[in-house]
């Protein structure tokens, strides 16, 4: 069984001009012990539709969906105190921007005692032994004096390694990873990709990375799940989405990757992401498309079955036999 | 091959900082001795990560900070602060974040125009508007975008806009502080071919800085890679990223993650961070990271040696199988 459940999850915004549709009937899954990386650009709705299984959208936020489960518990019909029970302990989160994630008024070693008292009940020496143990565990030099210092006197990296101590301290069963590493240099990104993927390891908890960086994504995702404009259009195991790509939005990312070049100018894709005004009737990403036709102009496409990778799309690419090249 | 637009030999950049009022004033050398040319039509990347200074030479470089010690020259002229208000013609910059570098209230239009309304004050009104058109024309935008307001633009379009603006007293040399670090992948594409399009059509020279090593790589002729204000390697773009000799380039690339998903490869792990400019090591300022790191690299500070690429090391990698 799966450790997390959704589906169908939608979530609209009211704005001063109207409903602005965030997310849009998206279906996850994730099993104990998997790395599910959920992939898009800005405004694809990816750190959104996280934040609705956590709980942390403000008010202004509609969240539909037809089942969300999480460890047999669902989510959707449970009260706020049992909620508030689960997110922080069984279900943690960290977030991309370590210095505004974490409060500068109390010390570090403050904030990571804060969940262990609170959800835990843990004594004071009882918190301080598990403080370090957690510090030892992400990799903080010298974590008794570290506990002290306050999150300006620390570096961005060793900041995330703080925020990543706080979500593991109660031994979460699922960690979410928004942006974990983009604010990061490329050799931290790397200490801090590789410990995530240690964690996951030594206690078999599950991952979902929000990313942006098809780099990361190939690197440390097992299953990868791509969104355009609040839908999930693609989803496949690593190995197949950047081999055979079946859908023309995800195909077309990866021909603009600067180190998949062949030519001096790169392949590009024409217009930008549709906002809440123009919003097409048809598929989403049909007036960027090269391969859009009438149909999908008009027809929203239905999601294809697993074999093709969920994909929403008239004209899969890369259908096996069929093939032309 | 021509001459250089810019050379720069033995760049400083130092600032003092005050550490309260009876305390002796530290040094923080964000820029400690670099040595470069730019070449017409070509582009220079400058790579590292962040504090190992490479915004402090976009900034000097653009005449906006003079250098602490050593010389700038633009066509073989030095460059002294007295003389940047006119020199700044032929340099122009384009910073990272197109959200905060476009005046919110002004047009577009006018955006474009300010350049030639300080710099060419002969120019009349309909000349300025005729070339403001034709720029927003060359770097892919419409003419129905001249009366709009930047906050109706897309974050690819207004660097659009940015480069727009640089362009406008027609520089020879382009500082591109972190272009598209701001733009999605797919925006990201476009920006970086209107600049290519835009180096083939006028000459320019791109002073390129990134931490992103696999867009420097697409983009960049050479290659300096930069460690705590000092240069540790230099070279021609395919030997810096085909045979590094440093190294801090070699644990630099295996740490940039790759969209291949098969070639996992094994990273080389660097422990511990960039060391506080403040605080530069003594010797080698990669020697408490490197592990290759001797007694040497911890009392003298390498020279760049070498004939293609150039390292500042004293066990550069690939020597010893030569």
């Amino acid at each position: 069984m799966s450790l997390l459940r959704i589906r169908n999850l939608s979530v609209a915004f009211s704005t001063a001009s109207g409903a602005f549709q965030a997310v849009d009937a998206v279906d996850f899954d994730v099993d104990p012990g998997e790395i599910l990386a959920i992939v898009g650009e800005s405004g694809s709705g990816k750190s959104v539709s996280m934040l609705a299984l956590m709980g942390l959208l403000p008010w202004t936020a509609t969240v539909t969906a037809d089942e969300i489960t999480f460890d047999g518990k669902d989510l959707l019909r449970i009260d706020k105190n049992a909620r508030r029970r689960i997110v922080g302990n069984d279900l943690a989160m960290i977030f991309q921007e370590p210095m505004s994630a974490l409060n500068p008024c109390f010390t570090v070693g403050w904030q990571v005692k804060e969940s262990l008292r609170y959800h835990l009940g843990l004594d004071r020496a009882a918190q301080h032994r598990r403080a370090i143990e957690l510090f030892e565990q992400v990799g903080i030099p010298d974590p008794e004096k570290r506990l002290t210092a306050f999150p300006h006197q620390m570096s961005g990296g060793m900041n995330q390694r703080v925020m990543i101590a706080m979500a593991i301290s109660c031994k979460p069963k699922l960690l979410i990873a928004d942006e974990p590493t983009t604010a990061l240099d490329v050799t931290i990104q790397a200490q801090i990709l590789d410990l995530l993927a240690d964690l996951r390891n030594e206690t078999g908890m599950g991952l979902v990375l929000i990313t942006h960086d098809m780099g990361v994504v190939a690197e440390t995702a097992e299953r990868v799940s791509v969104q355009y404009a609040g839908q999930k259009i693609e989803e496949q195991p690593v190995g197949p989405l950047f081999n055979k790509p079946h859908h023309p939005y995800t195909a077309a990312l990866l021909d603009a990757l600067p180190e998949r070049a062949i030519e001096r100018l790169l392949p590009t894709i024409p217009g930008v992401v549709p906002g809440q005004f123009d919003r097409p009737t048809g598929c989403l990403f049909s007036p960027r498309c090269k391969f859009a036709d009438a149909t999908c102009k008009t027809t929203p496409p239905a999601t294809a079955g697993t074999d093709l990778g969920n994909v929403r799309c008239h004209y899969p690419l890369n259908t096996g036999e069929g093939i032309a090249s | 091959m021509t001459a250089p637009v810019i050379q720069a030999t033995g760049l400083h950049r130092h600032y003092s900082i005050s550490d309260g009022m009876f305390r002796k004033p530290r040094v923080l050398r964000a820029v400690a001795g670099l040595d470069f040319a730019l070449s017409p039509g070509k582009t220079l990347a400058v790579v590292g990560e962040s504090g190992c200074g490479k915004s402090t030479l976009a900034r000097m470089v653009a005449m906006i900070e003079a250098p602490t010690e050593g010389e700038l020259k633009l066509d073989g002229k030095p460059v002294l602060p007295s003389d940047w208000a006119d020199l700044r013609q032929s340099v122009q910059i384009v910073f990272q974040d197109p959200y905060g570098s476009l005046n919110p209230r002004q047009r577009i239009g006018a955006i474009l125009q300010e350049p030639l309304t300080i710099n060419r004050p002969n120019l009349s009104r309909e000349e300025r508007e005729s070339s403001a058109r034709e720029m927003l024309k060359m770097v892919g935008l419409r003419p129905e975008h001249f009366d709009r307001y930047p906050h109706m633009f897309s974050g690819g379009q207004r660097q659009r806009i940015a480069i727009a603006r640089a362009l406008m007293l027609d520089p020879k040399v382009l500082v591109l502080d972190e272009p598209v670090s701001a733009l999605d992948l797919s925006i990201q594409s476009a920006i970086l071919n209107l600049l290519t399009e835009l180096q083939d059509r006028l000459q320019l020279a791109y002073l390129f800085i990134s931490h992103d090593l696999s867009v420097v790589r697409h983009v960049a002729d050479n290659v300096i890679v930069m460690y705590l204000g000092r240069t540790v390697e230099t070279g021609p773009k395919e030997a810096v990223f085909e045979t590094p000799r440093h190294p801090y380039t070699r644990a630099l690339l295996s740490a940039t993650p790759s969209a291949e998903p098969a070639t996992r490869k094994d990273r080389i792990k660097l422990s511990g961070e960039l060391p506080s400019p403040l605080d530069i090591p003594r010797g080698c300022p990669f020697a408490p990271r490197c592990w290759k790191a001797e007694d040497r690299c911890r009392q003298e500070i390498p020279e760049l040696t070498g004939t293609l690429n150039m390292a500042a090391c004293f066990f550069p990698e690939g020597v010893s199988d030569a």
